[in-house]
Formats: C-alpha cells, sequence, structure tokens
C-alpha cells in the first residue's frame, strides 16, 4: 500500500500563503466558506498497465517544486503510472532533453518545465517527452496567479494522461459530497483529489442526493431541513437556490437530463415513490410511467432519451431502463436480490450499481451490451456509485475501519483509493462533470 | 401461527369488551417488548395533551420488508382516524422510517410506503386525504442508532404526527 499524505505539503512556507489566498479567491466566486479538514488520501493496487514516467520539478521559481508535486500525486493516484525519480534533474522549458539517459534510468516518459513569476503573474511553461520515441509529445504555456497554480498543475496532469493514455483526464474536475459532522450536515464540493473543499450549504438536516448540473455550476441535492425532503437547485457561483420540487410528500432523487434542461425526480404526491421529469425552472411536471410499486434513483442514459432507475416491482429491489417517449420499461440486473443505485458510464456502456451478496453491499458492474458482471468492491457498506467523467473510475461512499469514507476504485477493479475526512462521516458523493 | 392467531383473538375480545368506551388503543407496543399502559379509556383525548393517548401512542412498528400495518395497531390508527374525522381541520404528518442498511433513496421511499400505508388505513377509515401528509425520513433520523436486529426494528417505524 502507498500512502499518498498532501498534509506534508502543508509544511512548506508558501503553503499556507497560498491556501489563504485560493480561499479568499474562492470566496469571491463562490457563496461558501472554507471547510476545516483536508481530506486524506490512501491508495492500493496498481493498474493492469503502469506507464514508466518521470517528473522534474519545473525550474525558476520555487513553486515549481510544488506545481511538480502536484502533477506527481495525480497521475500516482490514477494508478496507471509509476513514477520514476527526476532528483537532481535541472531542466527548463527550453533544455535540450537527452532521451537516452532518461531510457536508461527507466522513463518512458519525461515531464519537465519552466516557471517565472512577474508582478504576481506566474508563467507555466510545460513540455512532455517520450525517450522510446525520442520525440516531444506536448508543449503548453499557461499563465495565471499564485492562486491558479495548483489547477494549472491539474491541467498539467490532465494533459500528460491524455497524451499518454489516449483518455482524458480528471485531475481537474470536482467531487460533491455531504459531510456529517455530529448533528451538523455539510455540502462539500472538492477537487478531484479531495483538496480545496468548500461548504456549499450547512445544515442541522440531512442533506442527501446531490447531482451535478452538465455544465458543473449547479447542484441539485435532497434538504430535510423543512422536516421532510424537498429537492433544491443551488448555483455554486452564487449560493442562489430555490426548491425545484416542494410538492405535497416525498421529493428526492433529483438527476440531470444530459441538455440541462430537464430533471427527473421523485415523488410520493400521487400514493408512494413515483418517477416524474420536470423542467430546471419547476415548469412542466410529468409523470414517466405509472408502477405499481417503488420506483426511484433515476439517472439519464448519456443520449437522454431514457432513464435506469431503481424498482421493487418485480419483488425485490433490482435495476430497469425506462425509454422516455414510450414509458416502456425493462429490467436490465438480474444477479442477486438487492441491486440498487445505478449509475451509467459516460460512453452508456458500463451499469454500475450496489448490490448485496452475503450481507455485503458491494460495487458491482454490468456490461450493458453483453450483461457480464464484475464486483469491483468487497463491501461491506459500499454506496453512492458514480463515474468519473472519463468513465475509467467510479466514486462511492465506504465503511473503512468504523469511518465512513469516499472511495474510488477503476473499473478493472485494481486500483482502489480512500478519501477520508478528520472529523466526520463522508456520504453520498457524486463526481462531477468535465468543465474545460 | 397459533399464537398469532390467540394474539388476534384476545385482541378482538378486548376490542369488544372495551367498544362502548370509544376507540382506545390496545397493547399498541405487542411484540416490541417496551412497556406502556394498555387501555387509556377517560382520558382527554388531545394531541397537544402530553398525558393524552394521541400523544402516547403514535408510532405504527413494521415487520422486516413489510409495509402493511400490524393487526396489533389497528386500533392505534383507528384511535387517530376517530380524533381526525371529528377534527376536521387538524392536519398530521405520518413520518415513515427505515433502517439504516443499503441505499439512502430506496430507504427513503421504503419508509414512505411504510407511512403511506398508515395514511391509506386512515382514509379508509374516513380522515380527508387533504388531512394526512405522508412523508419519509428515509434512514436519515433513526431513533436507534445500533447494528442489532432491535435496532432495525425500532427503525422500521412511522410517527404519527399533529401539526400545529
Amino acid at each position: 500500500m502507498t500512502v499518498v499524505t498532501f498534509a506534508k505539503a502543508a509544511s512548506r512556507g508558501s503553503w499556507r500563503t497560498w491556501l489563504s489566498g485560493l480561499v479568499m479567491l474562492l470566496a469571491t466566486f463562490f457563496a461558501a466558506t472554507q471547510a476545516n479538514a483536508q481530506l486524506r488520501v490512501d491508495m492500493s493496487g496498481v493498474g493492469a498497465t503502469q506507464y514508466p514516467i518521470a517528473i522534474a520539478d519545473f525550474s525558476g521559481d520555487p513553486q515549481g517544486q510544488y506545481v511538480a508535486e502536484v502533477i506527481r500525486a495525480d497521475l500516482t493516484r490514477s494508478g496507471q503510472f509509476r513514477l520514476i525519480s527526476a532528483a537532481g534533474a535541472s531542466l527548463t522549458a527550453e533544455t535540450p532533453v537527452s532521451y537516452d539517459d532518461w531510457r536508461s534510468r527507466g522513463a518512458d516518459y519525461l515531464a519537465y518545465g519552466s516557471i517565472s513569476q512577474s508582478g504576481g503573474q506566474y508563467s507555466v511553461s510545460y513540455r512532455l517527452g517520450d525517450s522510446v520515441r525520442k520525440s516531444q509529445l506536448d508543449g503548453v504555456a499557461f499563465t495565471g496567479s499564485e492562486k491558479e497554480l495548483r489547477r494549472i498543475a491539474h491541467q498539467i496532469a490532465d494533459r500528460i494522461y491524455e497524451k499518454i493514455t489516449g483518455v482524458r483526464g480528471v485531475f481537474s474536475t470536482r467531487i460533491a459530497y455531504v459531510l456529517q459532522k455530529g448533528n451538523t450536515y455539510e455540502l462539500q464540493i472538492a477537487d478531484a483529489d479531495g483538496q480545496n473543499p468548500q461548504v456549499m450549504l450547512r445544515s442541522k438536516h440531512s442533506i442527501i442526493s446531490p447531482s451535478w448540473s452538465p455544465d458543473g455550476k449547479k447542484l441539485a441535492y435532497v434538504s430535510f431541513e423543512s422536516n421532510k425532503p424537498v429537492v433544491y437547485i443551488q448555483t455554486l457561483a452564487t449560493g442562489q437556490r430555490f426548491p425545484i420540487a416542494n410538492f405535497k410528500g416525498n421529493n428526492s432523487a433529483p438527476t440531470w437530463s444530459p441538455n440541462g434542461q430537464q430533471l427527473a425526480v421523485v415523488l410520493s404526491r400521487d400514493s408512494i415513490s413515483q418517477i416524474y421529469t420536470i423542467n430546471a425552472d419547476g415548469s412542466n411536471l410529468r409523470r414517466v410511467m405509472r408502477s405499481p410499486l417503488i420506483d426511484t434513483e433515476p439517472q439519464y442514459t448519456p443520449d437522454g432519451g431514457s432513464l435506469v432507475f431503481t424498482s421493487d416491482r418485480g419483488g425485490a429491489p433490482q435495476i430497469y431502463r425506462v425509454d422516455l417517449a414510450s414509458g416502456n420499461a425493462q429490467r436490465i440486473t438480474f444477479n442477486g436480490s438487492y441491486n440498487v443505485s445505478p449509475a451509467i458510464s459516460p460512453d452508456a456502456k458500463n451499469l454500475a450499481y450496489v448490490t448485496r451478496r452475503d450481507g455485503a453491499f458491494r460495487i458491482g458492474m454490468q456490461n450493458m451490451s453483453t450483461g457480464g458482471e464484475q464486483l469491483l468492491t468487497a463491501g461491506p457498506d459500499d454506496e453512492s456509485p458514480s463515474f468519473a467523467p472519463n468513465g475509467m473510475q467510479i466514486l462511492y461512499s465506504s465503511v473503512q475501519g468504523g469511518r465512513s469514507v469516499l472511495a474510488v476504485v477503476s473499473i478493472d477493479g485494481r486500483v482502489r483509493q480512500t478519501l477520508s475526512a478528520l472529523d466526520g462521516k463522508v456520504r453520498e458523493p457524486t463526481w462531477g462533470p468535465f468543465t474545460n | 401461527m397459533s399464537s398469532r392467531i390467540a394474539k388476534s383473538l384476545s385482541i378482538a375480545a378486548l376490542a369488544a369488551t372495551l367498544a362502548a368506551c370509544s376507540s382506545v388503543p390496545l397493547d399498541q407496543n405487542a411484540g416490541k417488548g417496551s412497556g406502556s399502559e394498555g387501555a387509556n379509556a377517560g382520558q382527554v383525548m388531545d394531541p397537544f395533551n402530553p398525558q393524552s393517548p394521541l400523544a402516547q401512542q403514535r408510532s405504527v412498528y413494521f415487520e422486516f420488508n413489510s409495509y402493511v400495518v400490524p393487526d396489533q395497531y389497528r386500533n392505534l390508527v383507528e384511535m387517530h382516524s376517530s380524533y381526525l374525522t371529528s377534527h376536521a381541520q387538524q392536519k398530521i404528518r405520518i413520518e415513515g422510517n427505515a433502517d439504516a442498511r443499503g441505499s439512502s433513496e430506496y430507504n427513503l421511499a421504503l419508509g414512505q410506503r411504510r407511512s403511506d400505508a398508515v395514511a391509506r388505513m386512515m382514509t379508509l377509515l374516513g380522515v380527508h386525504s387533504d388531512q394526512i401528509e405522508a412523508i419519509s425520513f428515509g434512514k436519515e433520523r433513526p431513533k436507534a442508532l445500533g447494528n442489532t436486529e432491535a435496532d432495525y426494528a425500532e427503525n422500521r417505524r412511522a410517527d404519527i404526527v399533529y401539526q400545529r
């Protein structure tokens, strides 16, 4: 097991200055307060393929070391890279690279660059070299304030990941989750690495089922603040919120359509829980179908034409798919007697869900065309799976050592990481969309 | 099976005996073990008076994986229905709960099936549907926080809550 403890970075002198600067910046943009504790990251397992890469400290400014550390940590967490030491290397973006030397060190790839500061603005130039083909794969320059260096580093990591694996990186995306501390509930958003958490809503009552709008600018969620479940939409930049579904009975399980114009919600206004669609402004409420028993946890398929959802209409909870135009539903999970909380991958090829097997709640994944199933986690209390926007990983909540934590598993089940808060239960995670 | 029949019979007999005293709750905690006085004949029927059976007896417990109001709570539901039909302006919320295992949203729906079962029984007994809102807390407000079967049973519950 590798333990990547980002808290170590906090001992660096510039960290606190940087962090407080960042918080001030974000306070301007978000009606949010900085959360008290960072999440701690632990990971285990390695990917089937691990690309050996050296990432040299960027030259020219002390912040170059920080930028390289963020990139290394990102690539390490993916489980798809093996870091080769670049200690002692002093490379600038313009340095001719001795590819044979790096190849002999074991690095098939080399990332390096320069950083300079002028009047508070940083210029970061990065290069990615392939020491096997002896060629430069990527080179780009970013500028930004000190506060933006972490985001720039994540963007560089995203580029490295995509150039080498062919799949878009998710290091600059964000996650949302609920942190429960005693009787206080906080809806938080954080970077995909669990850093930089921001409180979007603090409440004495439960908050569940956060759902990102496709543009990443809003969250829909269920709050119990009025002593019953009501669905709200909140704009992250302003903190402005309004109830989108507050009908008689329960209002819950919001999820956005891929075009962002509509949500599916679950209401009990007509007796037991049923699925409805509603426009994002609250108009045009429409019941999707009439079910004799519970229908809940809808998720749009990427084409927007159907929903997958949980129903116990067959006697036990299973996952079904309904065509929105016809209202015709078909069962799609058949293994086990408890399959709930469906999440569909961005390419629509895989379905992740919670399955109960021998008393343990585990994350399962089913191939949508073959029906083949793989159990990705061991439980015993794994819940709320959601796909990374590139489809390569699944975020979920888990109980480990009696503590409720966030966890991420690669879709081949080989690499796992946990993000644990120091002072509370983390629940109901959901991975946000690409935003750049 | 036979003891269950015997229990229903004895409840029926008691109900017949006490029928003259208005609709009163009987043994509302049967099968749960926690004690409470049985009949409340002659007590004040005011849901906001803590001494009233309307305030004291307002929880319906369900069997595992069941969403049918058990027979032993019929009298409790009848007592509240009787009050509500004669106080047509009074509104209540029925708050369903579920145990802590599994999906938050599915448990929310299960708790709602429990509150809905109590609401349906009340409307069959003449309570106007506008007086009742059946909702659920799912697993969000567990009364029992442990992980034993007794804790789970405590949370398979619907509470009748009078709105002021």
